[in-house]
């Protein structure tokens, strides 16, 4: 494989509390490669996002990288200052946050968020990216003829889908996406996802895919990171990481919900 | 007109609360299309459907949030459609609580979890003093598989999405509510705290007689919880039933590529996959919106609406 696209070389983050400096991430390192889909699981709590939050740098307030490199094409995004990160982030480096629902301006239309976007990154005119979210609904299984409501017009997973729309609009290299699918139901989830894989296929970029869900995880990506209360326990390839998991911890997140009876799986398989 | 899903089942237990043929319409959009169920004491019901299906909408209409455009909202017995006095509005928020979908967005930002969990205890008079509040929401924290000593004096923003759902869900059980409307609540857990949720769940709808509301995307996990499940498209019930019927024999072809589609690790996603894939999920939407009104009886608890004339 030639040289990766990102690399997180051991990376510590704290969150500065009352009660002194708690680390939420130790020592973590990984790589993802050009048009690598690269998933990270783990148990709620075990710093995820904290991860996410550090490579777009928006970790917030109190949280406070104390050691460790992230690279983007060998470039340390922990030593850029703010006009050059601000051209990486969304242009570069594209994110869909846990909390995607709740983070589109309730104050604006949904095509004026497209056009806002759009034009800050890429200049482009109200027809093009009037047309660009119109495909981009369309991608993400929503009618076109909604593009001018309010974001509270739209349900949970719908909000998901327009901020994960508005994030491959811009056609960044490396996409974030954190726990981007709660709020959707497995056909929805599954359509939106193949949408992505498809993309990620013509436009050669690279995912880096948060989620709890192993079983997901697992027909969507190519390697895998599994983390327990900050650390990186386990990082292989897919087949390898669910077959044959080295970790006790990893065997237990593969763990499921009593299954369904396998009749009505394979109803339509 | 159709059996209401858990009135079907042996009417031992009058419900809690009931719908009956409730609509909602936002301008051009029919949010829900003659929706009619009951919540009883001790039984979950579960309701799965399509992203935008509706499910919200009827979540927020059982908790009062929202009124609907016509339909009947009936609380033990008594109509509860338009607003009533201050006494019976009070009794009501006590008597039905709700898990909201969006755990970033439900709690109060300037409020630490100890304040979000003691509030409702002390309001209700289910903990005097501070020892006994405090005791309190340590029980409820320790239920839902946070450590009490780490999360208690936190702020929301100092929580991860699912520690926040969790949160979430104590506040709502803190109320000791006789009815838990649960919005997603575990979407963001992973399966071991997710099942130490669900039979927290169960217990307490065993020995408190609570009747749930469970709405989720995760069939398996409505499988887990519930006695009776409704599956939801476009607005309308198409599939209701015993979930055990439902599941081992699901007649709706929404229902089947809901069942279909549940993450298999074994099927990697392959490229072609997803044109077959979508061509039939759109085949099946085409062929599920022209429902008709008319309901077959499959079995003694499972109900399928037959699909309309497509056009
Ligand atoms: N602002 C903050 N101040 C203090 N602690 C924090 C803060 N934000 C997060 N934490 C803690 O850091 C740890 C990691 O949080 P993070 O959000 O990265 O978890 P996660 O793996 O994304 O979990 P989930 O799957 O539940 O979203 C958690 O224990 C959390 O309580
Ligand atoms: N306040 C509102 N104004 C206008 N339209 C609304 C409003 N609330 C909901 N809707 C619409 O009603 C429909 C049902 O929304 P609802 O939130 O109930 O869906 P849902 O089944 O909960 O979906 P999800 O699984 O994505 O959360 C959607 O088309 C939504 O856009
Ligand atoms: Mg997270
Ligand atoms: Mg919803």
């Amino acid at each position: 494989m030639n040289k990766p696209l990102l690399q997180v070389r051991d990376l510590c983050v704290d969150y500065l509390t009352d009660k002194g400096a708690f680390r939420a991430v130790k020592n973590v390192s990984f790589d993802i490669g050009r048009g690598e889909l690269f998933g990270l699981a783990g148990e709620s709590g075990c710093g995820k996002s904290t991860i996410a939050y550090a490579i777009t740098r928006l970790a917030k307030a109190p949280a406070w990288v104390a050691g460790g490199e992230i690279l983007l094409d060998g470039q340390d995004l922990l030593r850029l200052n703010e006009a050059s990160l601000q051209k990486v982030r969304w242009r570069r480096i594209g994110m869909v946050f846990q909390s995607a629902m709740n983070s589109l301006n309730p104050l604006m239309r949904v095509e004026a968020q497209f056009h806002d976007v759009l034009h800050r990154h890429n200049g482009a005119s109200r027809e093009r990216s009037r047309a660009r979210a119109e495909a981009m609904f369309r991608l993400v299984g929503i009618p076109g003829s909604r593009l001018g409501d309010y974001p509270h017009q739209f349900s949970g997973g719908m909000r998901q889908r327009i901020v994960i729309a508005i994030c491959l609009a811009l056609e960044p290299e490396l996409i974030i996406m954190d726990e981007p699918t709660t709020a959707l139901d497995v056909v929805v989830q599954r359509e939106i996802l193949e949408q992505v894989i498809d993309l990620q296929r013509n436009l050669g970029f690279s995912v880096l895919f948060i989620t709890h869900d192993l079983h997901l995880m697992a027909q969507l990506c190519h390697r895998i990171g599994v983390m327990l209360k900050g650390e990186l326990v386990e990082v292989g390839d897919v087949r390898q990481v669910s077959r044959a998991p080295l970790h006790e911890y990893t065997r237990k997140l593969w763990g499921a919900i009593p299954q369904l009876p396998a009749r009505a799986r394979e109803a339509l398989a | 007109m159709n059996a209401l899903p858990s009135l079907a089942v042996a009417a031992e237990t009058e419900p809690v609360i009931r719908l009956d043929a409730i609509e909602r319409s936002f301008g051009q959009v029919k949010a829900l299309r003659g929706i009619s169920l009951g919540l009883r004491p001790g039984r979950a019901l579960a309701l799965v459907g399509e992203s935008g299906c509706g499910k919200t909408t009827c979540a927020r209409i059982i908790a009062r949030m929202d009124q609907p455009t016509s339909g009947k909202l009936t609380f033990r017995g008594r109509d509860a459609t338009a607003a009533g006095t201050a006494g019976e509005e009070r009794a009501y928020r006590r008597a039905v609580q709700m898990v909201f979908q969006d755990p970033f967005a439900s709690l109060n930002p300037v409020f630490t979890v100890h304040h979000h969990l003691a509030r409702p205890l002390a309001l209700h008079g289910h903990a005097k003093g501070k020892a006994a509040l405090a005791g309190g929401v340590a029980e409820l924290l320790a239920g839902v598989g946070l450590d009490p000593e780490v999360t208690a004096h936190k702020f929301p923003h100092e929580l991860s999405g699912g520690q926040r759902q969790r949160v979430n869900i104590a506040r709502a059980l803190a109320v000791q509510p006789d009815v838990l409307v649960a919005d997603e609540p575990t979407s963001m857990l992973d399966v071991s705290i997710r099942l130490g949720i669900l039979e927290l769940l169960a217990r307490i709808k065993r020995e408190k007689n609570l009747a749930l509301l469970y709405i989720t995307h995760d069939i398996a996990t409505a499988a887990h919880v519930a006695e009776e499940i409704i599956v939801m498209f476009a607005g309308q019930m198409v599939e209701w039933g015993a979930t055990t019927a439902v599941i081992a024999d699901p007649r709706h072809p929404y229902t089947q590529l809901l069942l279909s589609a549940v993450p298999d690790p074994d099927r990697p996603f392959v490229p072609g996959d997803s044109a077959r894939f979508l061509k039939h999920a759109e085949e099946v939407r085409r062929i599920s919106r022209p429902a008709s009104a008319e309901v077959e009886q499959v079995a003694q608890d499972h109900f399928v609406r037959a699909l309309g004339a497509a056009s």
